[in-house]
């Protein structure tokens, strides 16, 4: 079992928002997306990925709602609500303004 | 932003609390769904059916782990959460039945003693008339007089222009007290009622249940509609609940009158403090006052009235208007009306009813009880600190198995909400069986039915809840503070407390304790300064005798009597009575002092005084028979009484008052000069000492006198000076006027001191009701030093074992522990002296020749509450020098 650390867990966070605004979609699709984009990298187990759903789907981030899918079934799809959209933006600017700051600090050059 | 996060989440939570099952169900379907499309895939890429399966539940990494996450992501649902903690709340108070019974009891006084005084505050003052429509629209209106506070009635012309010019009043109708003897059958009786303009029960929505109200034109004329709407009460009572009672003929004051309807069970009229018995229209207004035909003089300023307004429209904009229709009136007719104007007042502020006089005392009470409530939640926050101080063990617990700060909080406060709301309860049960109290306060006079309903409905039960909201985060917030301070070493680790060290821990226990004390001496002072102020009215001299002067009235009214058949009737029982033995003199008067009849009043013009321009010299005046100022021990300083002589023949007299003398004639003797009272000119003959006219908290002012034969009135009061008892004078009195005239009947009888207390009435609730909550109040500040000193005790046992193990003898233990109570008590007196200079002042309305800061009053709340405060902690200290050192130590 593999619980991601706390800046994964942050950053889990803000790239589910962000899968779920480019199109509302249902946790096999965003696991899927989160592989395609990062798996290599952070390692995002879909153990991992349940939870975090359903603690944005708690906060009123994402919304979830059961739609009829092919073959019969349906499927649990999530979309992003106006507060989610708002978090996203407000972590999006976070995280540009953390990284670059980082970034600079690594790119400083040794004396 | 915030609310909408809010809408979000309780949304989500509810549906989590309703279906528990559904929602957990679609959690694991949503599960299964992504392990299918994983073992799809799998299979896709070519694995068997069984390898597939195998590797996507390991790359999910355990199923049933990821469905518990999932629920803790969700949170568990607060109102599961509520349900358990109330459980768990109910289990904690069950455990120790003592503490919960005292904490609650504690609680039922406090927020009872709120919820009574609320729901007087609605039933008398905000909403004092069942079944009357709109009630929060209602305003009364009466007339003022510039230059002067208080107000007098409305003349009927002038009530009636105001009822046809006010734009923003939907209705006006006229409602005043009177009463009337009422004789049915053998039995005879008085009754109170009032005379009504004709569209009274229309105006007020109220629809008599039997028969009709009023018809329009019925409130014309002169004693031309001798008809009446009778109570439920009256009816049911006296009528036995007769079916056909409409249409039968009724004598009131010796007219008939016929009974057209019977109002509604549970209308008592519109007079906050007594119940009405009957209605008649103001066109049978001489029935029952008497002094001759008032509809069409505006000078009469007899009726009381009320105004409902426009919905949408304020009390200031409403004053407006009828202000400057009272200023068209005066330019219409200066004669009558110069100087005055028309007033609107709220109706708790009704000036002429008894939400005048209760009013100063139901404020004052509001502040009594939300002090009586703050003692109350002191106590039971400390009652709960104390027991949370022994909880701390299973607090810590509870925090190292993972229970947050936030759910210990809750449960504290659960705990408190579950006290307080059994507290509310209570409260309002309290406040529903002392809804009749107040009119136990006030004294009984015959033929009037108090009424003055505490009223528990919507708006109380909304005011009750807000103080039982506040009352939770007191009491539950209280032990907040000391769990705070928990850590999870606490239960290992020795408690260290010492009986002395007030400081640390106990801090907040002993500032509670001082908080109490301090508020209960702010009671204390408060109604030791009305007792005190109580005692200076009844003892204080009106400025006439009390003991001896007996006063009534004679019926000539209500039994018909002209004019000289009224006068021949006075001079004859003056003769019989003054022929008595053990009866010095007898005397009538329009008016008694201190009694509820109202003075005539009148403009003046005083030969050689020169009023300002915007002054308009008036002052009220009493009609007087020969001996009135002999009767009532009235003295004379200089000029004569009225006599015999001066009838209606002789020429107009007046006998003013000192007061007068020195406002209008520079404290020269007027004996002689002239005074124009009512149009008419008369001679000063007489000039006697100031007295109390209306009320015993008035200041001197200018009065005066004419001869009773002169402004004849049919009926006036009787008063008879006497050195025999009452019931004595009583029988012979009566004994006279039936010689005289059989049919006559007499009114009660009672000494002018007896006069005097009722009119002190007012003072008296205020002095019972304070009185009863300071000592309530005392009571539970002396619960609190209890408690807490005898917790100091029980946990500073092994110091008081060591110290006396060191040689302390017991009287010195004794003597550590009631100076620590001292010390405590004193914190609080000095907080209370501070408080209680500033709050006194509040009372200066109902005080009466005492000052808000009489040092005396101080010094004895000083004393009671240094005595309290010593009796409570005696029993702890007593118990801390019986410390057993060797056990103590030995434990």
């Amino acid at each position: 079992m593999s619980r991601p650390t706390d800046l994964v867990q942050g950053t889990l966070d803000m790239l589910i928002l962000k899968i779920v605004a480019l199109e509302p979609s249902n946790g096999w699709a965003i696991s899927q997306r989160l592989k395609q984009i990062s798996s290599e990298v952070l390692g995002v187990s879909d153990g991992s990925l349940y939870p975090a759903l359903h603690k944005l789907e708690q906060r009123g981030w994402i919304r979830a709602q059961w739609k009829p899918s092919e073959n019969n079934r349906r499927a649990k799809l999530y979309s992003l609500t106006r507060l989610g959209r708002k978090q996203l933006e407000k972590e999006t600017e976070n995280w540009n303004r953390v990284s670059a700051a980082i970034s600079g600090i690594v790119q400083l050059e040794e004396v | 932003m915030k609310v909408e996060q809010w809408f979000y989440s309780l949304s989500f939570r509810f549906r989590s609390f309703l279906h528990p099952a559904q929602v957990d169900e679609e959690m694991k379907e949503e599960l299964r769904e992504h392990l299918k499309q994983q073992i799809d895939e799998n299979v896709a890429k070519g694995m068997p059916p069984e390898e597939a399966r195998r590797s996507a539940i390991l790359a999910m990494g355990g199923i049933t782990q990821i469905e518990q996450q999932c629920r803790d992501a969700r949170g568990g649902s607060i109102f599961a959460d509520f349900l358990q903690d109330l459980r768990y709340g109910f289990r904690q108070l069950l455990r120790s039945p003592g503490f919960s019974a005292l904490a609650t009891l504690c609680l039922t006084l406090g927020i009872g003693a709120n919820a009574a005084v609320f729901s007087w505050l609605e039933g008398i003052l905000f909403r004092p008339y069942p079944l009357v429509a709109h009630q929060d629209r209602l305003f009364a209106v009466a007339g003022t007089a510039r230059g002067e506070t208080g107000a007098t009635g409305l003349s009927w012309p002038d009530f009636q222009d105001l009822r046809r010019s006010c734009s923003l009043c939907e209705d006006a109708f006229v409602s005043k007290i009177t009463g009337s003897t009422l004789s049915i059958g053998d039995h005879a009786d008085k009754a109170t009622g009032s005379i009504v303009s004709a569209n009274y029960f229309d105006a007020i929505g109220v629809h008599p249940v039997l028969g009709r109200g009023f018809e329009p034109g019925e409130d014309v004329g002169s004693g031309s509609h001798p008809v009446v709407v009778i109570s439920y009460q009256l009816w049911r009572d006296r009528y036995k609940g007769d079916p056909q009672i409409v249409g039968k003929m009724q004598r009131f004051n010796n007219v008939p009158h016929s009974i057209v309807g019977v109002a509604p069970q549970g209308f008592y009229g519109t007079f906050v403090g007594w119940a009405m018995q009957f209605w008649v229209p103001a066109s049978m207004e001489e029935t029952f006052e008497g002094g001759g035909y008032k509809l069409e003089d505006r000078d009469a300023r007899w009726t009381e009235a009320y105004v409902r307004l426009r919905s949408g429209f304020t009390r200031t904009q409403a004053q407006q208007e009828i202000s400057s229709i009272g200023a068209r009136l005066e330019r219409s007719y200066p004669a009558t009306n110069r100087g005055r104007s028309i007033g609107i007042w709220p109706l708790w502020q009704t000036p002429f009813n008894n939400a005048a006089t209760l009013l100063p005392t139901l404020k004052v009470m509001v502040a009594v009880v939300a002090f009586v409530l703050l003692i109350a939640c002191a106590n039971v926050g400390n009652l709960l600190l104390v027991r949370s101080l022994t909880r701390r063990h299973e607090l810590s617990i509870r925090l190292a198995i993972g229970a947050s700060r936030m759910r210990l909080l809750k449960q504290l406060l659960t705990e408190g909400l579950i006290l307080s709301a059994l507290g509310t309860v209570g409260g309002l049960l309290v406040a529903y069986w002392c809804r009749h109290a107040l009119v136990l306060l006030l004294p009984r006079r015959s033929g009037v039915s108090m009424y003055l309903p505490g009223q528990i409905d919507a708006r109380v039960m909304a005011v009750s809840a807000g103080i039982c909201f506040i009352v939770t985060l007191i009491v539950g917030i209280i032990p907040a503070f000391q769990a705070r301070h928990i850590d999870l070493a606490a239960p290992l680790k020795a408690e260290s407390s010492s009986v002395v060290g007030a400081r640390g821990k106990a801090w907040m226990r002993s500032s509670l304790v001082i908080f109490q004390v301090g508020l209960s001496f702010i009671l204390l002072v408060g109604s030791a300064l009305l007792l005190e102020s109580l005692q200076k009215i009844r003892t204080t001299s009106p400025g006439f005798t009390t003991t001896s002067v007996v006063t009534t009235a004679v019926s000539l009214v209500a039994a018909g009597y002209d004019e000289p058949r009224a006068k021949l009737f006075q001079d004859e029982l003056i003769d019989r009575l003054t022929a008595l033995p053990g009866v010095q003199s007898a005397a009538f008067a329009r008016v008694t002092p201190l009694g509820y009849g109202t003075y005539s009043s009148t403009p003046i013009v005083v030969d050689g005084y020169q009023p300002s321009l915007e002054e308009q010299p008036a002052l009220e005046y009493n009609q007087v028979s020969p001996q009135y100022f002999a009767t009532l021990g009235i003295p004379l300083f200089s000029g004569r009484e009225f006599t015999r002589t001066d009838n209606e023949n002789a020429p107009p007299v007046a006998i003013v008052n000192q007061t007068m003398v020195k406002r209008y004639w520079n404290g020269q003797d007027p004996i002689g000069r002239r005074l124009q009272v009512k149009g008419r000119w008369t001679r000063v003959v007489g000039v006697v000492a100031d007295s109390k006219y209306e009320s015993m908290r008035e200041t001197p002012r200018p009065f005066c006198y004419v001869p009773l034969r002169q402004d004849f009135v049919k009926g006036p009061a009787l008063n008879v000076r006497t050195d025999q008892s009452l019931p004595a004078l009583s029988a012979a009195l009566i004994r006279e006027v039936h010689a005289l005239d059989a049919n006559l009947a007499l009114y009660e009888m009672i000494t002018l001191q007896e006069q005097v207390n009722r009119s002190t009435s007012p003072q008296l609730v205020a002095v019972t009701l304070v009185s009863i909550l300071g000592g309530l109040a005392l009571v539970l500040a002396g619960v609190g030093l209890y408690a807490v000193m005898s917790y100091a005790v029980a946990q500073g046992a092994r110091e008081l074992g060591l110290r006396m193990a060191l040689g302390a003898n017991a009287l010195k233990l004794l003597r550590l522990v009631l100076s620590r109570g001292l010390r405590l008590t004193a914190g609080g007196i000095l907080f209370g002296i501070g408080a209680a200079l500033v709050l006194t002042k509040l009372l200066a309305q109902l005080l009466y020749n005492v000052s808000p800061h009489d040092p005396l009053v101080f010094a004895s709340a000083l004393a009671v509450m240094t005595v309290t405060a010593v009796s409570a902690s005696l029993l702890p200290a007593w118990r801390a020098s019986r410390t057993d050192p060797a056990r103590v130590l030995r434990d």
